[in-house]
């Protein structure tokens, strides 16, 4: 079944290149995949529509929360949620055509944003059944041309924010929403929240001593 | 306190800042400021030079594995970085921490097709924990820092930091950066236990188990569970089957051990793990070496997964309990919970598959010739049974180390497992010797791998290490071949190799050397090896038909193996 999962990532070089890798590496498959700036300076917010069974979305997570610079991960599928996106479509509309299409656009609560002799630009923004239901409609005058712009989703009312601030994640915001970080299965605290506190960086001498013979 | 520094003495420092004693490499244009440096202001590292950066890269990863710190290897841009991809890739597949430090091309000419630049940062993208391209002194010291603390935290891996040249050269005012200024806010992999709830859960599975079974991987190794592991076998009387990598989570000659599962590992260590109704696996990825074809794997256990790294549970076989957290705590958590248990029927069952076993051993077997399993056995013998540490490329030699070695002690064996690289044998066994240079280190190669990097046996002689090495010689790339032999239809399709001397070659180094032949030949030579100050190589010319067996057929399950062949003449029991 397809899944929509939102992941939080620092907006640094390569971090597209390397989400994009590891869906292919590992084989996932991707229907849409946007990518946009979030209220938090410095972080990225992607949506993936993704299809795959239960076991295939947990290892997405899992592996999207294994990049560095991915900072939380969460699968929306099953929460409350708005889910939105935009079409572009270019359709032929001469003679009576144009009157039945304009009718539809008003059906669709959609708007037309360009008008010439024999052709109409026209933009509906919405869940994703709704474009394709009015994109179905339309084929039948002749679609010129599309562009779609892939979902964006997000969790109604309080539900999981997990940015904020630069730095990412706020501890209360994720320790509400720490289940959802990680598969459903996987009860764990793995990625746990940063602390406010001044941390220390151990250099690699002082981990672990190794001890060479039992 | 700051000084004005350059980018080049930014690396050695913060390198000197991070505890580096090491740093294995080859110089070249993209680098050069970064060697000016080292020789102008003589940093106290030791500067390993390799002969290839494939080199370089193995030597990082077996200096990380022996020692348990950071390997760092060092490259310039272009063909050096690109040659060092084999060496990250292993490293990333055997969760090895290794920092590499390539050059790149001045900034200017990033993009531009310049001499020696290829797209470093994109090509090890996928075989690296993490990686960062510098184009900003004002970047370098904490991408430094953060590339250290990346590699040998959480699940240890590789990470590149490729650095443009313009950089190196460029100064600023330097300090390490301070812990606090570090800016990861998508990784904190603090050590932890796993849930309570579900460890206890797993204690209760294992406590109800009538025929448990442990799998350890090298996560126990690294996590230094071992003693952990050893405990919850002996409270539980519960097997314990390690992984290639494993191998040395608990010793190999204790009754728990019952060895090496998967392809080439035990009848009855396969057997058990088939059988077992409860299946806890620690530290280890199941792969499909490990489990054969993954629909029949251990169908009637019930799996306890413990693994610091969440992607690796459930990756490739559902879970029934999955334990994400570190080995040592959540043992420790796990160990209280589980009840002293006896397990003799399950005990006694797996003690009756390995009389079979045993009874088809080759060393069981009354014969003149000089097979491979003897070979590694006596070897075994003569250090002490087992005191030193053994180093291996990857193929048929390989897997008779891993069977016939009895390793007794953590972190003796290190082998390339995941990727199964073929030249990693000699390199790694430099840094393996660099890190640990108290302990006698045998590299066990075949001819094959051997040939693949040998050219480092300069740096064996150059360094003055004084490795041991057990060649194998079978003419043959004898792993292929065997599979040439079983599966298609002995169609030797570029297996047959043509070999230098090899006593030559080593003596063309400036290392003494010893071909043999013949079993009673062995001891000798290994003894004389072993008398010999510095470097030495026996090369032991073997049979070039001589398979690896038991072996698990690709895509078929562990229950189905192809066993030893039974002695010609049997004894009265075999039924």
């Amino acid at each position: 079944m397809k899944h929509t999962i939102v992941a939080w990532m620092e907006d640094k070089p390569g971090v597209l290149n390397r989400v994009a890798s590891l869906f292919r590496r590992r084989n996932f498959n991707i229907e849409s995949l946007t990518v946009g700036h979030s209220e938090a300076p410095g972080i990225s917010r992607m949506t993936f529509v993704v299809e795959g069974d239960e076991r295939q979305i947990q290892q997405v997570q899992a592996q999207l929360f294994k990049l560095i610079n991915v900072t939380a991960v969460q699968d929306v599928t099953h929460m409350p949620s708005v889910e939105r996106e935009l079409a572009l479509i270019k359709v032929n509309a001469t003679g009576a055509d144009r009157s039945e299409i304009i009718q539809l656009v008003d059906i669709y609560r959609a708007s037309i944003v360009d008008v010439e002799v024999d052709s109409l630009i026209i933009q509906i923004g919405g869940p994703t059944d709704r474009i394709e239901s009015l994109t179905n409609l339309l084929r039948n005058f002749g679609i010129r041309e599309m562009v779609r712009t892939g979902s964006v989703a997000m969790v109604r009312g309080n539900g999981f924010t997990p940015v904020e601030g630069h730095n990412g994640v706020s501890e209360t915001r994720v320790a509400q929403g720490a289940r959802h970080l990680t598969p459903p299965k996987i009860n764990l605290p793995y990625r746990p929240f940063p602390q406010k506190e001044k941390k220390t960086w151990p250099t690699s001498t002082t981990t672990r001593t190794l001890i060479s013979t039992y | 306190m700051s000084e004005r520094k350059n980018g080049a003495q930014i690396v050695w420092e913060s390198l000197l800042a991070e505890g580096v004693e090491v740093v294995f490499g080859i110089p070249g244009g993209a680098t050069l400021p970064i060697y000016d440096a080292l020789a102008k202001h003589e940093y106290a590292l030791r500067h390993v030079l390799a002969t290839h950066e494939q080199g370089a890269s193995h030597m990082a990863d077996g200096y990380a594995r022996a020692t348990g710190r950071v390997g760092v290897c060092l490259a310039t841009s272009g063909p050096g970085a690109t040659n060092l991809t084999t060496g990250l890739a292993n490293a990333h597949m055997d969760s090895s921490p290794v920092v590499a430090i390539t050059g790149q091309v001045p900034t200017t000419l990033l993009g531009r097709d310049g001499f020696q630049e290829a797209d470093v940062h994109g090509v090890t993208m996928p075989i690296t924990k993490h990686n960062y391209l510098v184009t900003d002194i004002h970047e370098l010291p904490h991408v430094l820092r953060e590339a250290f603390y990346i590699a040998h935290t959480g699940r240890p891996g590789p990470v590149l930091v490729d650095i443009c040249k313009d950089v190196q050269q460029a100064e600023i005012e330097f300090k390490i950066p301070d812990s606090a200024d570090l800016d990861l806010p998508g990784y904190h992999p603090v050590l932890i236990a796993a849930d309570p709830d579900a460890i206890g859960q797993a204690a209760n599975l294992i406590n109800n188990a009538g025929q448990p079974v442990i799998v350890a991987g090298q996560g126990v190794l690294i996590a230094q569970a071992e003693a952990e592991l050893c405990q919850l076998a002996e409270k539980a009387n519960i097997p314990v089957i390690t992984t290639l990598l494993g191998v040395g989570a608990i010793p190999q000659t204790d009754p728990l051990s019952i060895g090496m599962g998967g392809m080439h590992g035990e009848a009855y260590t396969n057997n058990a793990m088939m059988e077992s109704d409860v299946l806890v696996v620690i530290g280890a990825r199941l792969d499909d070496r490990l489990t054969g074809v993954f629909g029949t794997f251990a169908s009637k256990a019930q799996i306890i997964h413990i693994d610091l790294d969440p992607a690796e549970v459930g990756k490739n076989l559902a879970t029934d309990i999955p334990l994400i957290g570190d080995a040592l705590l959540t043992l420790r958590a796990l160990l209280p919970l589980v009840e002293p248990n006896e397990h003799p029927a399950w005990l006694g069952q797996i003690a009756e598959w390995r009389t079979d076993t045993d009874f088809r051993d080759v060393l069981a077997q009354e014969t003149e010739e000089l097979v491979p399993p003897f070979i590694i056995r006596q070897l075994w013998h003569l250090t002490d049974e087992g005191n030193c540490i053994v180093v291996t490329d990857v193929g048929q030699h390989q897997m008779w180390e891993a069977q016939y070695f009895l390793h007794t002690k953590r972190r003796s064996l290190f082998t390339s497992g995941g990727l199964g690289t073929m030249g990693f044998g000699l390199p790694a066994a430099i840094g393996v010797q660099v890190g640990r240079p108290e302990e006698p280190v045998w590299l066990v190669a075949g001819d094959g791998g051997f040939q693949m990097t040998m050219a480092e046996l300069s740096t064996v002689v150059k360094e003055e290490l004084p490795i041991k090495i057990a060649l194998i010689n079978n003419r043959h790339l004898g792993m292929v071949r065997q599979w040439q032999t079983i599966f298609y239809n002995k169609r030797y399709s570029g297996t047959p190799l043509f070999n230098p001397d090899f006593v030559k070659l080593a003596d063309a180094y400036g290392m003494p050397g010893l071909a043999v032949r013949h079993k009673e030949e062995v001891e000798g030579a290994i003894r004389q090896a072993q008398a010999h100050e510095g470097p030495f190589l026996i090369e032991f010319q073997v049979d070039p038909f001589a398979d690896v067996y038991p072996m698990v057929a690709p895509g078929k399950s562990n229950a189905d193996m192809i066993r030893r062949p039974v002695p010609v003449e049997p004894l009265e029991e075999e039924g």
